[in-house]
């Protein structure tokens, strides 16, 4: 693209050369994820099924119909929750996957702290507490992780990872043993939080209340990162940290107060999985959000104001999936087998950034 | 740098704006246009050679029936998902009846599901309904496998040569354990000097643990396994490897033991759904709490395998005659293994009976404990 630089001095080059950043953010990914369905069009001519079909239903199943898009959006609530587990700490530099473990300890502390208030208080009480708690529970959990990570130098993901099962066993103690109900004889849950802690829909929609939220928090998050000095600090601790260090930023208390954040939202996923959705905490807290949720993170590049939409992407990937079973008789690994293409393709295509000479005009790489 | 950000902000923006624009055109497209279109929901693979397979088997039947469509979608979790499968199998495929075949689908789901949609009939294959408490048109339907079991154990029984018998089970709750009660008294009816050795898992799909247990049974030199766990396809497989003889469970697991296969318990899932589409097509309402036995064909043994004696087939035979027939197999008196008679003498439990429902024992023979 030559031909573009050739005259540095002209206003419009340089415009183009600003956008730049935020046109290649844009082309990039998508890029990737047409890569991806081109591939797994391929893997679909193999099993001897028609590609067009595919992708007519994924987009009927997912965004075709006003219940398409009700079922897209309200699994796309967690996973806004989870990818900012993910994509607060990665700004930072620090690769949290144990986000499903906050948030099943999340969803558990509001069911738990939820059972001497039924009967007793009113929701208006009962469901601040239950928020908070989930929040809290989910912040010390990947809090510690961050503490870990600080004080014994012990790597983050893997902590994280660890933790997961440790929340997992905590869960299923408490719910099989002490806490059991007798309402669910066959399924172990805590006792049910009844009708008035219940989180309710956003009117006219059939989709809780998670989802604003979710947006709610992406957008803070976005203003915490790039509006506020805290958000600089992390910025720049991700960026080098020894040079963070030597500027005296507190990179430890940076450390641990990005994954606390981190772990309160998907704390707060497990609370809309409790409030809004099972009614009780059980074994269906461990539904894999936590994990799909990095691959959201992954694919809006670690930026929480692309998380939203990416989440959606995501969601209707899940919607559409049982329609597709049903209909091409496609097993439902192969919606997964789509996922982790994408996933494939998006980490691939990171090494292209700034090499694409159309973005970045001024300079030869 | 805010010039920068400025534009991606509005570069999303328009993106999403276009995403949210576009889909409300076109209605809802449904799969048939006549007919009767049922759903089934399966929590695991459709092939898990257990629980989920016996269903599928159904399935298979069920779409033979002229006039019937069935959707299926297998690995849905006892989340939000089954609600929303439940709702698109309704939505875009107009699924009148929907089975809903794993325990945790029931509450809150389908009931959530049968309040929304009261001109859909929504079915849950574990008896959890109450008619004071869930909507009309919800509903559960159960087979007593317990009577296969029982026919598995008369056979076991004629089978083993150490009498000693090895029963692998997930959870002690009451179906479980109705099972292990119904082979051991198969069992200990034409053999009284045989005992059953049980071993809990904890959990319906252990696989590390159901192959630890079965080698431990195994080396305990029992010569005949059997179990109640979803997927009955690693016990039988071991049992196989180790040179024992096995009994399956919920589905057919003849093809895992070419060798050691004597018999098995399996649902028969399909007369229920053919009579409940049958019944739907007639225009009639469904019953709300259907279930039963051989009696009424909702279970069945899986053939005989090449470890079944002649008199084992001969004995096994006899047995599922007086099933079909509803004699009733539970009579005093019988104690648990801990002495306690729990049927006085010359009581006779009548295979409808409640009171097997509430199983929390171990019979006599059974070497373990429920507690």
């Amino acid at each position: 693209m030559s031909a573009v630089t050739a005259d540095p001095v002209s206003p419009e080059p340089s415009r183009l050369a600003a956008l730049g950043p935020a046109v290649e953010a844009v082309i990039v990914p998508i890029g990737a994820v047409a890569a991806a369905a081109a591939l797994f069009s391929l893997f679909l001519l193999v099993l001897g099924k028609s590609p067009l079909t595919f992708f007519e239903l994924l987009w009927r199943g997912g965004f075709g119909t006003a219940f398409s898009w009700q079922n897209t959006l309200i699994r796309t609530a967690p996973l806004i929750f989870t990818a900012l587990c993910v994509a607060l700490p990665a700004r930072l530099g620090l690769m949290i996957i144990g986000g499903e473990g906050a948030l099943v300890i999340g969803g558990f502390a509001a069911a738990v702290v939820a059972l001497p208030m039924i009967g007793v208080m009113p929701g208006w009480v009962a469901m601040p507490v239950m928020f908070a708690a989930a929040a809290l529970a989910g912040a010390l959990w990947i809090g510690f992780v961050g503490y870990l990570r600080h004080v014994r130098a012990v790597n983050e993901t893997i902590a994280s990872l660890l933790m997961f099962y440790i929340a997992v066993a905590v869960l299923n103690f408490f719910v099989e043993g002490p806490l059991r109900s007798p309402t669910d004889p066959n399924k172990p849950s805590t006792a049910p939080i009844g009708a008035d802690f219940k989180v309710g829909s956003i009117p006219g929609l059939d989709v809780h209340w998670g989802l604003v939220v979710g947006v709610v928090l992406a957008i803070a998050a976005h203003v915490l990162m790039t509006r506020t000095t805290f958000g600089f600090a992390a910025r720049v601790t991700g960026g080098n940290v020894r040079a963070a260090r030597a500027q005296g930023l507190p990179v430890g208390k940076l450390m641990i107060a990005t994954c606390a954040l981190a772990g309160a939202c998907a704390g707060i996923a497990g609370y809309f999985e409790v409030a809004a959705v099972s009614g009780k905490a059980n074994a269906s807290l461990i539904a894999g959000y936590g994990f799909t949720g990095i691959l959201v993170s992954f694919l809006a590049r670690h930026n929480p104001i692309a998380i939203p939409p990416v989440a959606v992407l995501f969601g209707g990937l899940a919607a559409a999936g049982g329609l597709i079973q049903r209909r091409m008789g496609l097993p439902d690994a192969s919606v997964q087998v789509l996922q982790g293409l994408i996933f494939l393709f998006i980490l691939v295509s990171e090494t292209v950034y700034g090499r694409l000479s159309l973005f970045s005009p001024e300079t030869r790489r | 740098m805010s010039k920068f950000l400025l534009s991606r902000r509005t570069l999303l923006k328009s993106a999403a704006a276009s995403l949210v624009g576009a889909p409300f055109v076109g209605g809802v497209e449904t799969a048939t246009a006549a007919g009767l279109t049922i759903g089934i929901v399966y929590v695991g693979p459709r092939d898990d050679f257990g629980w989920n397979q016996a269903h599928a088997v159904a399935a298979v039947e069920l779409k033979k029936v002229p006039g019937v469509t069935v959707v299926e979608e297998e690995n849905v979790p006892e989340t939000i998902a089954v609600q929303k499968t439940m709702e698109s199998m309704i939505q875009l495929d107009g699924a009148k009846l929907i089975f809903a075949t794993s325990f945790g689908y029931f509450d809150p789901h389908m009931i959530e599901m049968a309040k929304k949609y009261p001109d859909v009939e929504f079915r849950h294959a574990i008896g959890l309904w109450q008619k004071d408490k869930h909507p009309s048109n919800a509903g559960s339907y159960y087979a007593y496998l317990h009577q296969a079991h029982y026919v598995d154990g008369i056979a076991a029984g004629l089978s083993t040569k150490t009498n000693k018998l090895g029963f692998i089970a997930a959870k002690p709750i009451s179906s479980v354990l109705q099972n292990i009660n119904a082979f051991t008294m198969g069992v200990r009816k034409v053999n009284p000097a045989a005992t059953v050795q049980v071993i809990f898992t904890g959990d319906w799909s252990l696989p590390v643990r159901e192959a630890e247990a079965t080698n431990a049974l195994a080396d305990a030199g029992c010569d005949v396994i059997t179990c109640h766990v979803d997927s009955p396809k690693v016990v039988v497989e071991t049992a196989e490897k180790r040179g024992v003889m096995c009994c399956g469970h919920n589905a057919s697991q003849a093809s895992l033991a070419p060798k050691g296969f004597i018999t098995g318990a399996e649902y028969k899932w399909a007369t229920i759904y053919k009579n409940f589409a049958e019944l739907l097509s007639k225009g009639e309402k469904l019953p709300n709490f259907e279930r039963g036995g051989y009696d009424r064909d909702y279970v069945r043994n899986t053939a005989f395998g090449p470890a079944a004696s002649e008199a084992a087939r001969k004995a096994a035979t006899a047995a599922i005659a007086d099933l079909k027939a509803n004699e009733p197999y539970v009579a005093g008196e019988l104690k648990d293994n801990k002495g306690n008679v729990v049927v006085p003498a010359g009581k006779v439990v009548d295979n409808y009976d409640v009171f097997l429902e509430t199983t929390n024992y171990l019979v006599e023979g059974v070497i373990g404990s429920a507690g």
